[in-house]
């Protein structure tokens, strides 16, 4: 097996593991690649296109690096009538990129989500994990230029 | 000499996203020898950050929007009159907490302070006896399962119990997917100990062998404090049942993101590695499940549930209804004063949750999601609803999780359904043809009639084509799809026929059927609009091109004067002021 993915082995092999172990590689690389689907069929003794058809059904999964700051968007139900939409495409015209995409620098990457569970403070977007409420376009704004300014 | 005995800080994800982490440690450093505690949720997060005293003569105090500076903490430490918060009357009229009495009381992750508020007593109270009479005392006690489908939790357990194997399974449903419900998680992050104690009581009624939390991985701090009591419990011995040899197999299983993995064979196919798809039923779970072992799928407010059936099973048989005993928590979010969670007995009236606990102002709201995505809409006319199991059925809406979605008047009915649609079609896991191909068809449809371009034979399509997809679709994903778009149709026709036949957006949210138009009469030129426009559709003479604008909003909620507006297409002020 590819060295890289070794830390594999702390997941068992049994195959009822196999979400646990592609879990693990996007933990560790923010994404599954190629590399990373071939790790994990080799692991399980799977075939590489068992594995990419479970990722593929489960929506946490990307195949695509994301940015240094992952901007995840809510779209539930309460963030929606809230005004979700709207959050998306000041994201988008602030960023120039789309919900999946990556900016060219690499610092940014924006998906949507279903629902984080902070529906009462509805609309809210996550940034690494941290999670952002009741926003509008100022609030927003400043966030991203916050980050920005981290670099 | 302080009077406080313990600071307790709200530090749920509701809290956290609102600022408390900021104030807990202000807390920490301010406190002096006080000790600061970490709670979970009491449910009223339109007040987070929540800040409860606990003081030397035995009461306690709440403040709520706690803010973290040093003025304002100190000013708290002080006992300060302001910001203090108690419950409003009328809700606390309504309201009954039995099963999230500890939620946010308590340190969730303190096994010892949960034993010492009644913890365990319970499991202690059903290993005393065999486990066919705890079996007999959930069914007595007519607990129906709080995930949305309503079935006898007695029931279910008793058809494990009858199993002969080698193991067997049973499964918390964490995956809390439905958009709007977040009742589950605050349980899992504010009283992990209940929902666990409820699993092993379970385990010891059906002869279980291994349990799992099937917990969606979008929720860090449930998986954290579950799998802090788990620790916990297995250290101190409770997970050896008494009269077994092995003690249980307790897992948590992080989801990957599938709303369909809420459906019980979809969620085992996920457990065993597999894509998430329902298969048929029969053989069912309880003859043939995990891994091919038996195994029974309750959701974590049926074991949160547990303890307190276990302690009185005929006091919980009386509140309620008849048919649907006991409480449900329900999670109201959306257009209303006060979102939340509020635990409140069976048949109170949706009336009563949405303006009496949810503080929604009379007349403003049109309708109520219930049972999101899979549910259906309530009109503010038919408020008057018992919610119950059986009842909401009757009006073509379901009581599922209990997530409440208020629906303010100034939103559309059309683009509502458009939305549900587009979550359910983009989670349809593609195994029957009317689900995957029907949602689409429904979804384009809808995305049609907002986009302006819809016909008056639209309407007829979806009733026809969403009635076919729920005869023609294995699991309840696909039967409950529809359920948004027919119940829209049913109660708001005539929003439906405003945009496929007159051409416009009755409360003007359709993008495509509205202008934005600035009321020369209301304006004082402050040029406010004009600056924060991020595409420059405004001109310096106050004209609005309406081509140019991307409807985001922003000018309106920047005009003090409220002169900018969004009108019918092809309507609306002059836009020249001072004419």
């Amino acid at each position: 097996m590819n060295p890289e993915f070794s830390y594999l082995s702390e997941v068992s092999a049994e195959k009822g593991n196999l979400i646990k172990g592609l879990q693990l590689i996007q933990e560790r690389e923010g994404y599954v690649s190629d590399d990373g689907i071939k790790a994990a069929a080799a692991h399980f003794s799977l075939a590489d296109a068992e594995v990419e058809g479970v990722l593929t059904f489960y929506a946490q999964f990307k195949r695509n690096k994301p940015g240094k700051y992952q901007i995840s968007t809510c779209d539930g139900t309460a963030c929606h009538i809230k005004g979700a939409p709207l959050i998306q495409e000041w994201l988008t015209t602030a960023l120039g990129i789309k919900s999946g995409e990556t900016t060219e620098d690499g610092l940014f990457s924006i998906e949507t989500v279903a629902c984080l569970g902070c529906c009462s403070l509805a609309p809210v977007m996550a940034i690494n994990g941290r999670v952002y409420g009741k926003l509008d376009r100022k609030a927003l704004l400043k966030i991203i230029n916050e980050y920005k300014k981290q670099g | 000499m302080s009077e406080i005995k313990r600071i307790k800080v709200g530090t749920a994800s509701c809290g956290l996203a609102a600022g408390a982490g900021a104030v807990l440690e202000n807390f920490k450093r301010l406190a002096g020898d006080i000790p600061v505690a970490e709670v979970g949720c009491i449910g009223h997060c339109y007040c987070e950050p929540i800040v409860e005293l606990e003081l030397k003569d035995g009461t306690n105090i709440f403040y709520s929007s706690v803010k973290a500076d040093d003025a304002s903490v100190q000013a708290i430490l002080a006992l300060t009159e302001n910001g203090r918060f108690t419950i409003p009357a009328e809700r606390a009229a309504i309201e009954k907490l039995y099963v999230t009495r500890l939620a946010g009381r308590i340190d969730p992750k303190d096994i010892e302070e949960y034993k010492a508020n009644g913890g365990f007593e319970s499991l202690k109270k059903a290993t005393a006896v065999t486990p066919a009479e705890v079996v007999e005392w959930v069914k007595k006690s007519g607990l129906r399962g709080r995930g949305g489908a309503g079935f006898s939790t007695g029931m279910k357990w008793s058809f494990l119990a009858a199993k002969t194997a080698e193991e067997k399974i049973l499964i918390c449903n964490a995956d809390e997917g439905d958009p709007g419900a977040f009742m589950d998680r605050s349980m899992m992050e504010s009283v992990p100990f209940q929902v666990l104690e409820g699993m092993l009581i379970g385990a010891y009624a059906t002869g279980a062998t291994k349990l799992f939390i099937y917990c969606r991985a979008e929720y860090p701090l449930a998986i954290k404090h579950l799998q802090i009591g788990i620790d916990a419990i297995c250290k101190a011995g409770l997970n050896l049942l008494p009269g077994r040899e092995k003690p249980l197999d307790i897992m948590i299983k992080e989801g990957a993101g599938a709303f369909v993995c809420g459906e019980e064979t979809a969620m085992i196919a996920s457990l065993e590695g597999q894509r998430g798809q329902p298969r048929f039923r029969p053989p069912f779970p309880t003859d043939k499940g995990w891994n091919g072992y038996p195994t029974a799928i309750n959701n974590v407010e049926t074991y949160a549930n547990i303890p307190v059936v276990i302690a009185d099973p005929d006091a919980f048989a009386a509140l309620g209804t008849e048919k649907s005993t006991g409480t449900k928590i329900f999670a109201l979010a959306g257009d209303l004063k006060n979102p939340g969670l509020a635990e409140v007995p069976m048949g109170v009236t949706l009336g009563d949750i949405v303006y009496k606990i949810g503080g929604a102002a009379p007349g403003s709201v049109k309708a109520v999601q219930t049972g999101g995505p899979s549910g259906g809409c309530i009109p503010a006319d038919k408020f008057d609803v018992k919610m119950d199991y059986d009842s909401l059925k009757e009006l073509g809406a379901i009581i599922g999780s209990g997530g409440l979605i208020v629906i303010g008047n100034d939103r559309c009915m059309v683009e509502t359904a458009r939305y549900f649609l587009d979550f359910t079609h983009r989670e349809s896991c593609g195994k029957c043809t009317f689900c995957r191909v029907g949602t689409m068809r429904m979804f384009e449809t809808l995305e049609r009639i907002v986009a302006g371009k819809g016909q008056e034979s639209d309407i007829d399509f979806l009733e026809d084509l969403g009635n076919k997809i729920k005869k023609g679709s294995l699991c309840a994903l696909g039967q409950t799809a529809p359920g948004p778009a027919l119940s829209t149709i049913r109660y708001f026709r005539h929003e439906y026929e405003a945009h496929v036949r007159d051409g416009y957006c009755p409360v003007n949210q359709c993008n495509a059927l509205s202008d934005v138009a600035l009321d020369p009469a209301k304006c004082v030129k402050c040029k406010l609009c004009i600056k924060n426009c991020p595409v420059g559709a405004i001109s310096d003479d106050f004209k609005i091109d309406n081509s140019k604008c991307t409807r985001c909003n922003t000018c309106i909620d920047t005009c003090a004067k409220k002169a900018i507006a969004r009108v019918k297409k092809g309507t609306g002020y002059d836009s020249t002021p001072g004419k």
